[in-house]
């Protein structure tokens, strides 16, 4: 007997039929044998999707106006997603110290620059990617405001994004010192000036902030610690709670 | 109560149906209504005959709730269970031919049998007030997927296309290394910031620094507390959309004045003359 070889459609058809691919793509997959655009896999689509399931299964169909939203919310998320994806590839080449006599941060920044893969692009995308977050999230609360989507029952999600925001500020602010060069510790040394000024704990607020009287190395590591780990692990406790109660408020947009 | 027993009217009876009848009525539904006319004519005829037919209706009924409940004792503990029993007596009184016999609770907790499997029922009573019926209008509604989701897709795509374009062109900038002893001339904060650093030109730093960015941090979380008013309509929100737009336009101001109209020794400079000391 003679084994004809399978077509490549046949083949994918058969492959999507094995219990191992079922197991994987729940019913409602568009990658699963059977889809069809009918309304339940539709519902099963966004239902049975990890990504998908922050969303309900139908939504108003104003909420699908660009203009209503301009997407600043989910742009915004995607950023950060971005800025992690992005920072985790930068963290592999860059080591916060920045010793008397020879800068490693420095070093590794130009190194960077110079002789890893990509790094320039990578390093430019964190770095634009950043201030664009910074924008976007402003952008968000504006639209948010204007369409006086915090009205009740949305309050705390407001505040919630309030503490988001401050939160975005903190991040762009820490990754601001690390490639350690004039820009940095300058525009730094600005921005923490003012905690100087705070009443009653003036020395206490400065030395926190920067581990020393001024600018230095264990300022170096104390806001890289914040800026990789301290303040994302904040945020995206901070995300998850905003995203939840989008969906017990009522979902995306729109008067209720 | 059955319907042979109950005593009626039959003139009414018969001109009710004849009426009704004609009027086109259904046989069932005609005799049905023909029926409680002549019942209620009764009535109002002769009350008494009425009353001592009820009662005789009755007794018949309650002797046999309690010969079902069998002891005397616990004919005796019927009262006692007062409130349970009496809706068993009225329940008796319109069927005259019980179709089930219960007996009267007794008010003793059942014990099981020694060796029985051991059971548990439970049943809930839910009140009526508890029952919730939700109206809502459904609305013009889409599916997220594809309609939300394809939209967001293509957001991103937009997004991270324009990213990846502006870096690949633009680089970040990188000054010489740090030294703790040059100071450049301007200073400048990063861009989100120079809003703040250009009230430091008019205000004391504790000012500028702490109380101004605290009371606007706060005031901003306070927002949806402080504005009460239920409108999303623009036009019933004036003074909400007045007040935040003054706000946004004094951040927005400063900001621009602080990057591009601030050069060395952060004095004034027209950008266009003297350039631009503004860096991200």
């Amino acid at each position: 007997m003679k084994l004809k070889p399978p077509s490549p459609g046949d083949l994918g058809d058969r492959i999507r039929e094995t219990e191992v691919w079922k197991s994987i793509f729940r019913p409602g997959s568009i990658f699963r044998k059977g889809y069809k655009d009918t309304s339940r896999d539709r519902a099963l689509a966004t239902m049975n999707n990890v990504l998908y399931h922050l969303h309900p299964v139908k939504v108003k169909r104003h909420g699908l106006k660009l203009t209503y939203t301009f997407c600043l919310g989910g742009l915004s998320f995607f950023l950060f997603i971005l800025l992690t994806i992005t920072g985790i590839f930068l963290m592999f080449f860059y080591r916060p110290t920045a010793d008397i006599g020879g800068a490693q941060a420095f070093a590794d920044m130009q190194s960077i620059r110079t002789s890893v893969f990509f790094g320039d692009l990578v390093r430019n995308l964190h770095r634009w990617g950043a201030h664009l977050m910074v924008f976007s999230v402003t952008l968000h609360m504006a639209r948010v405001f204007y369409t006086g989507s915090y009205k009740p029952p949305r309050e705390f999600n407001w505040v919630v994004g309030v503490i988001l925001l401050f939160l975005t500020l903190g991040l762009s602010f820490t990754g601001y010192l690390l490639p350690w060069d004039q820009l940095a510790i300058w525009a730094v040394t600005v921005g923490t000036s003012l905690a100087g000024y705070s009443p009653f704990i003036a020395k206490q607020a400065n030395f926190l902030l920067l581990g020393g009287v001024v600018v230095g190395p264990e300022t170096l590591l104390r806001w890289y610690t914040l800026h990789v780990i301290g303040l994302p692990f904040v945020l995206v406790l901070f995300l998850a709670v905003h995203f939840w109660r989008i969906r017990k408020d009522g979902g995306i947009s729109g008067p209720l | 109560m059955a319907k042979e027993d109950t005593p009626l009217d039959q003139g009414v009876f018969d001109s009710t149906l004849e009426a009704e009848l004609a009027k086109g009525t259904d046989r069932r539904v005609a005799e049905g209504r023909a029926r409680s006319a002549a019942v209620r004519a009764f009535r109002a005829a002769n009350p008494e005959e009425a009353a001592k037919h009820e009662a005789a209706g009755a007794k018949p009924a309650a002797a046999a709730a309690a010969a079902g409940a069998g002891a005397p004792a616990a004919a005796a503990a019927a009262p006692a269970a007062a409130p349970a029993g009496a809706p068993v007596a009225v329940a008796a009184a319109s069927v005259t031919t019980p179709v089930r016999e219960a007996p009267l609770p007794t008010g003793n907790v059942p014990t099981p049998k020694k060796g029985a499997e051991d059971k548990h029922r439970l049943l809930a009573l839910v009140p009526p007030e508890g029952i919730q019926r939700v109206e809502r209008e459904q609305g013009d509604r889409v599916n997220v997927w594809p309609h939300l989701l394809i939209e967001e897709f293509v957001a991103m795509f937009i997004l991270l296309a324009g990213l990846t374009l502006f870096s690949t062109f633009i680089n970040a900038p990188l000054r010489e290394l740090a030294n703790p002893n040059l100071t450049p001339n301007p200073s400048k904060a990063p861009w989100y910031f120079l809003g703040l650093q250009e009230l430091l030109r008019y205000f004391h730093p504790m000012v500028a620094g702490i109380t101004i960015p605290t009371f606007i941090l706060i005031g901003l979380a306070a927002v949806p507390y402080v504005d009460r008013n239920p409108s999303n309509k623009p036009g019933d929100r004036k003074i909400a959309i007045t007040l935040m737009t003054i706000l946004f336009m004094f951040g927005g101001v400063l900001t621009i004045i602080g990057s591009f109209f601030r050069g060395p020794g952060y004095n004034w400079v027209w950008p266009w003359a003297q350039g631009v000391f503004f860096e991200l």
